[in-house]
C-alpha cells in the first residue's frame, strides 16, 4: 500500500503543457511570478487571470487539484489580508473602530495581496502537476548549467535529486517495517507528551539511518560498477530538445510579460478609478 | 578472458590514527583461468571469500599481492579502470540497492550514458538489452512495483546494454523466492548460450550450479575444490566437511550408494537419479 504513494503530485495527463520541456514550464513559472509583481491596477491582474485560466484549460487538471495547495497556505493568506486591511493608511476612511480602521487603499492592497498569493500558488502548481519529478530535476540540471562555470556541481545535485526520488519510496516502505518490528518488541510511538514522543522516535531513527547508509554504499558501488565516474562525457538517454510548441510557449510567455509591463505603464499614466 | 595469479586480498582494520590494527585475508593465493564463453559457478559458505573475489573482476577491489587480468587488462592499471568495468559487468545481491533509475527504461540506458553512447544507440541497446532478458513489457513501470525477481533481470539488463564480455553475477538470488530465482538463473544461462557471454556465478545454492561448464569451491578464501558439476557433486563427504548442502538427489544417490545400491557417482537432477533405478530394477 505505502508503495503507491505519488511523489511530489504530478498528475498524469496528455496536454500541451505535459508535453512541453520542463524547462519550458520552469522558466514560464519565474516569468509568471514576476509577471505577479509587476502588476499594480486591475487591467494587470485580469490580464495575470486569463493567462492562469487559459494555462488551467491547456494542462487538464481538474481545477480541484490546483486548489489543494491552497490549503498549505491559508493561514499566511488570512494574516495578509487582516494585516493589508487594518493597517493600511488611505485618503478615504470606510469605517472605524478604535485605533482598528479600514481604508480604501487598505481594502485594494489586502484584496491584490490576496489574489497574488492565490495566483502564485495555483501557476506553480500548474508546473509541478504537469512535471515529473525527473523531469524537473532534468530541467533543473540544464537550466543550472552556466552555474558549472563558477564550479556549482549541477549535474550531482540533479543526481542526488533523482536517486533521492528514487529511494523516497524504498525508506518511507522501510520505515514502517522497522516501526511494526519495534512495535512487535514493545515499543510505543503514540502516547506520551512531546518529549516521549520524541525519544520514542530514537528506535525508530537509528535503524532506519544505518540502513540508509548501507544502501547509500551498496548503490554507490553499483553506479561505480556501471562505470558512472560524475557528468563528464556522459551522455543522455533522453536529452531535452525545444520543439517548435516549446518556441511557441516562451514566445507567448515572453509576450505576455511585455504586455504585462506596457498595461502596467499605461495604468499608471490613466488611472482606472474602480475602487 | 579472465585470469588470476596468486590473487591476495587482505581487508585491513584501520585505528583511529589510521594505523592497521588487523588484518584479515580474504582471498589467499587463487589462480584462475576462465575461458571465454564458459558459465563458470563459485560455491563456498558465507564468509568464504567468493564475494571478494567477485568483486576484483570489476575492478572495485584490487588485489593486495598477486594479479588479476581481465580480457588481457591488469586490473591496477588505473588508466584502463572503465574499460574492465565495461567490458566485466557486475549484478549485485540486492535488487534494491543497484537499481538507479526511476523508470525501469532509464536505469538500463544509465550504463551506456555514462560510457558516453550517443542517444540513438542508447534507445537501441536499452530495447535489445530489456528484450534479452524478458523484461520489455515492463519498460515504463516503476523499479518500485517489480517483484524481486524481476527487478534482478532488470539489473542484468542494465548491465547486458553496456555490451560486456562477462558479467559477474554476485548472489544475485539470495533474497528472491524460487520462482524469480529460477528466472534469473535462466536469464543467466540463455545469455551465456545464446549471446556467448561468460558468466560467472556466485551462489549457496547448489542446484543453481548444476548446469555451469566449470565449478569452484572456496573455502577460507582458498579454491579447495574444482571441476564439472558431477565431479564435484561425486565427493559428498568432501563437501559436507566444507558445510555445503548437496543437490537432494545426489544426496539420496549417494545415501543409497551407501547401503549398497550399484549406483553411478555424481547423480545431478531427479530424473537422472530415476533413470538409474529403474535400469537397476531391470537388471534385477
Amino acid at each position: 500500500m505505502i508503495r503507491d504513494i505519488t511523489l511530489g503530485q504530478y498528475y498524469p495527463a496528455k496536454s500541451v503543457i505535459h508535453q512541453l520541456d520542463p524547462r519550458v514550464k520552469l522558466m514560464t513559472t519565474i516569468i509568471y511570478v514576476i509577471s505577479l509583481f509587476v502588476a499594480k491596477g486591475i487591467l494587470g491582474y485580469v490580464l495575470a487571470t486569463l493567462f492562469l485560466a487559459m494555462a488551467i484549460r491547456l494542462s487538464k487538471v481538474p481545477f480541484g487539484y490546483m486548489t489543494k495547495g491552497l490549503k498549505a497556505i491559508i493561514m499566511i493568506l488570512m494574516f495578509t489580508v487582516v494585516f493589508n486591511l487594518f493597517l493600511i493608511d488611505g485618503d478615504v476612511v470606510l469605517w472605524r473602530f478604535g485605533f482598528l480602521r479600514i481604508t480604501d487603499q487598505g481594502v485594494k492592497t489586502a484584496v491584490f495581496m490576496a489574489i497574488r498569493l492565490i495566483y502564485l500558488i495555483i501557476g506553480s502548481s500548474i508546473m509541478t502537476l504537469t512535471t515529473t519529478p525527473n523531469d524537473l530535476t532534468d530541467g533543473l540540471e540544464r537550466l543550472l548549467g552556466p552555474l558549472k562555470k563558477i564550479h556549482v556541481p549541477v549535474h550531482e545535485i540533479a543526481m542526488m535529486m533523482s536517486i533521492a526520488l528514487r529511494f523516497i519510496p524504498i525508506l518511507l516502505e522501510e520505515t514502517d517495517k522497522i516501526m511494526k518490528a519495534q512495535i512487535a518488541r514493545g515499543a510505543d510511538f503514540e502516547s506520551g507528551n512531546l518529549i516521549q514522543k520524541a525519544k520514542a522516535m530514537v528506535p525508530l531513527l537509528v535503524p532506519l539511518f544505518i540502513s540508509a547508509f548501507r544502501r547509500a554504499n551498496d548503490l554507490a558501488m553499483a553506479m561505480e560498477a556501471r562505470c558512472y565516474h560524475g557528468g563528464e562525457g556522459r551522455t543522455k538517454m533522453k536529452p531535452l530538445h525545444y520543439e517548435s510548441a516549446d518556441k511557441t510557449a516562451y514566445g507567448v510567455v515572453w509576450g505576455y510579460l511585455l504586455l504585462m509591463i506596457a498595461l502596467t505603464w499605461y495604468e499608471r499614466l490613466h488611472p482606472l478609478i474602480l475602487l | 578472458m579472465i585470469r588470476a595469479e596468486k590473487l591476495t586480498f587482505d581487508y585491513e582494520r584501520l585505528d583511529e590514527e589510521g594505523r592497521v590494527e588487523s588484518k584479515k585475508r580474504a582471498v589467499d593465493h587463487v589462480d584462475l583461468k576462465i575461458a571465454s564463453g564458459e558459465f563458470i559457478a563459485i560455491l563456498g559458505h558465507n564468509g568464504s571469500g567468493k564475494s571478494t573475489l567477485a568483486k576484483h573482476i570489476n575492478a572495485i577491489l584490487t588485489p593486495t599481492e598477486g594479479t588479476l587480468w581481465v580480457d588481457g587488462m591488469d586490473t591496477k592499471d588505473e588508466e584502463k579502470l572503465w574499460n574492465i568495468r565495461q567490458d566485466a559487468g557486475m549484478v549485485f545481491q540486492n535488487p534494491d540497492n543497484q537499481i538507479i533509475g526511476t523508470v525501469v527504461e532509464e536505469d538500463v540506458g544509465f550504463g551506456p550514458e555514462n560510457l558516453g553512447v550517443p542517444t540513438d544507440e542508447i534507445w537501441e541497446r536499452v530495447e535489445e538489452s530489456l528484450k534479452a532478458v524478458g523484461m520489455l513489457k515492463y519498460r515504463h513501470h516503476s523499479p518500485n512495483r517489480l517483484s524481486g525477481g524481476q527487478k534482478q533481470r532488470v539489473a542484468i539488463a542494465g548491465v547486458m546494454a553496456m555490451h560486456p564480455k562477462c558479467i559477474v553475477l554476485d548472489e544475485p538470488t539470495a533474497m528472491l523466492d524460487p520462482n524469480g530465482r529460477k528466472s534469473v538463473i535462466q536469464t543467466a544461462q540463455k545469455l551465456n548460450r545464446e549471446e556467448g557471454i561468460t558468466i560467472l556465478l556466485i551462489t549457496h545454492y547448489m542446484e543453481e550450479v548444476v548446469e555451469a561448464d566449470h565449478v569452484l569451491v572456496m573455502d577460507d578464501g582458498k579454491v579447495v575444490m574444482q571441476g564439472t558439476p558431477r565431479e564435484i557433486f561425486s565427493q559428498v563427504e568432501e563437501l559436507k566437511r566444507l558445510r555445503l548442502d548437496v543437490p537432494q538427489a545426489t544426496l539420496l544417490a549417494w545415501e543409497l550408494k551407501k547401503k549398497g545400491l550399484p549406483l553411478q557417482d555424481g547423480i545431478l537432477s531427479m530424473e537422472e537419479l530415476v533413470d538409474e533405478l529403474c535400469l537397476l530394477k531391470q537388471k534385477m
